[in-house]
């Protein structure tokens, strides 16, 4: 069987996600199809080695990957002999969390979300109870449909130069349900992006106020070409958008190095956080569970700790 | 004809959000004697939603109902769901059945065709098996349309009926807005609201409101909820070793450098 992989782009870049969930495809072993709804993006996956083919199709529809578009089309992909895919991937981000259940339920094959670890063709790890458990399973269903954790697979080398075969598919009967895209309200890049950035500094709610917030986090975060993250309860409190939230329910992030600053280290929390390679925590409390998990502690008052790091870094 | 809303808000009950689940001995699951059980965070706040648009719009929403597919347990969080608004219940018994997304969402299409539901909302995940699948796989059983991650919903009506529902929704880099037309499926995030407790006086007149029993084997028998997924084998992660204490912020950078993380 082949493996078709879901790739998603804007501008003709493919998501960071759509690079991990093909790292994650090579180590299914099979021939990789990929696949995409979004236009222009085949020179970007003309520099990635080792795929089988690319099939695209395009219509001004697909623009937001809406899944009531989407799912039936890719359903009947996955489905169609001819092609005889055994395995369907797709990154964990909004997209394939959005598309990948309803496929599933479209094809009656119960999806593995969330996976960390590929063990063979038919067994996966997957965190379960906000990664505090790490759950192996095996399907049983006939095809295998996977949406894999960006964290805890590294994106696919992009610096080859092949020349793939692309399949225009006619775009088939649209499945148009009653649902319109209105408006997006996209966080302004003030910094580098979450996903992808190799240094984090994150902060909670000890820094008691948006102004704070503005005033000790970005200035540490520029110093150092950082993105910026925050707790649950920071978002909650106002003083960051709620894109920037990691954990459970959040983003879940593996920089080089974190910086969680004024973070207590709930469980959905860490949950977003812990495979990070380096870990510093700057916290009052010399309590706080995040130490457990730092690689540095200080024990201290950020109000004056942040601004001496800022200027020292 | 005038469209009214018939709400259902699916709900499950959980190991509570505050508590470190443990693995049982045999490594095959989690331990569940003596654990403090809660309704899903994401539940309680699809109950909080449907009963704030029916106090927006009495004259608009028909009927609220909740379903729970679990075990007799369950009943307890369709009761505090029934003293904070909703009008009336079901309880699924599943037993101590593990039942997989796609078999809740095959019940549930079920519970939508008999309670002629044309409005499900539910939480976006279970903060114990984190799957986020049963929303759209309802969706897709159905082919009705999905709002996921629900950050904002609003009625929008017409005269004295619905005309659409307008959805906010989070996505990775921040939000976009949806507006659809009724069914819709819609699935919630910790933002949308903030759940609020029962009163003693609700709590009581909660007990004379309609909890219907329905036993999964014979109410559902025609629907297979055999596991696809086998599971193997349940762990915990690699735990992180606490590092070192430093007392500066240039011993902090010193160790940093060490750790070539700088």
């Amino acid at each position: 069987g082949s493996t078709l992989a879901f790739i998603e782009a804007s501008n003709g870049q493919i998501s960071s996600a759509s690079l991990s969930a093909l790292t994650a495809a090579k180590q299914l072993g099979n021939p990789i199809i990929a696949l995409t709804f979004n236009e222009g993006v085949a020179d970007s996956l003309n520099k990635i080695e080792g795929l089988s083919k690319i099939v695209t199709f395009s219509s001004p529809e697909f623009e937001k990957n809406a899944p009531e578009v989407i799912s039936p089309i890719l359903s009947s992909l996955i489905g169609d002999s001819k092609l005889d895919i055994s395995h369907f991937i797709i990154g964990s981000n909004a997209t394939g969390k959005n598309i990948l259940p309803r496929v599933g339920a479209l094809l009656d094959v119960q999806p593995i979300s969330d996976v960390v670890a590929i063990e063979s063709d038919k067994v996966f790890k997957k965190p379960i109870y906000a990664g505090n458990v790490i759950q192996t399973v095996e399907t049983t269903d006939p095809k295998t449909l996977l949406s894999v954790r960006p964290s805890s697979f590294a994106p696919i080398d992009t610096t080859a130069t092949a020349n793939y075969e692309i399949e225009q598919q006619a775009t088939p009967e649209l499945n148009k349900l009653n649902i319109k895209f209105v408006s997006e309200n996209l966080t302004s890049s003030k910094t580098p992006d979450l996903a992808t950035s190799k240094i984090i500094v994150s902060g909670g709610r000890a820094l008691k106020s948006k102004e704070n917030f503005d005033n000790l986090i970005y200035p540490l975060a520029a110093k150092i070409n950082a993105a910026v993250g925050a707790t649950r309860a920071a978002v909650d409190a106002g003083f960051v958008e709620n894109s920037l939230q990691i954990g459970q329910t959040g983003k879940i992030v593996s920089p080089e190095l974190y910086f969680s600053l004024g973070i207590s280290g709930a469980i959905q929390h860490l949950a977003g956080m812990k495979d990070s390679k380096v870990i510093v925590a700057i916290n009052k409390d010399e309590e706080s569970p995040i130490f457990n998990v730092a690689d540095v502690g200080l024990v201290g008052d950020l109000f004056e700790i942040i601004p001496e790091l800022t200027e020292k870094l | 004809m005038s469209t009214k809303l018939n709400i259902l808000v699916p709900v499950k009950r959980v190991i509570d959000f505050a508590i470190k689940p443990r693995i049982n001995k045999t490594g095959t699951g989690i331990d569940k004697t003596g654990v403090k059980f809660s309704i899903n965070p994401f539940c309680d706040i699809a109950v909080e939603e449907a009963v704030r648009i029916k106090e927006a719009h009495k004259a608009l929403v028909n009927k609220i109902h909740a379903v729970s597919i679990g075990p007799a347990k369950a009943q307890d969080i369709l009761r505090s769901s029934l003293a904070k608004g909703v009008d009336s219940a079901t309880l699924i018994d599943a037993k101590e059945l593990d039942i997989e997304p796609l078999s809740v969402a095959k019940i549930l299409k079920k519970v939508v065709e008999d309670k002629q539901s044309n409005l499900v909302i539910l939480g976006k995940q279970a903060i114990d098996d984190d799957s986020n699948h049963t929303g759209q796989m309802l969706a897709g059983l159905l082919n009705w349309p999905q709002v996921t991650n629900a950050a904002k919903v609003t009625v929008n009506t017409s005269g004295d009926a619905v005309d659409s529902i307008t959805v906010v929704r989070e996505v990775d880099g921040g939000e976009e807005t949806l507006e659809a037309k009724l069914p819709l499926i819609i699935t919630t995030d910790l933002r949308l609201n903030e759940p609020r407790f029962a009163s003693l006086p609700n709590i009581m007149k909660a007990k004379k409101k309609p909890l219907e029993k329905l036993a999964l084997e014979k109410d559902f028998k025609d629907i297979d909820v055999s596991p696809r997924l086998n599971v193997l084998k349940v762990e915990e992660p690699t735990q992180r070793q606490a590092g070192v204490r430093v007392n500066s912020v240039d011993e902090l950078i010193a160790k940093l450098k060490e750790l070539k993380a700088l």
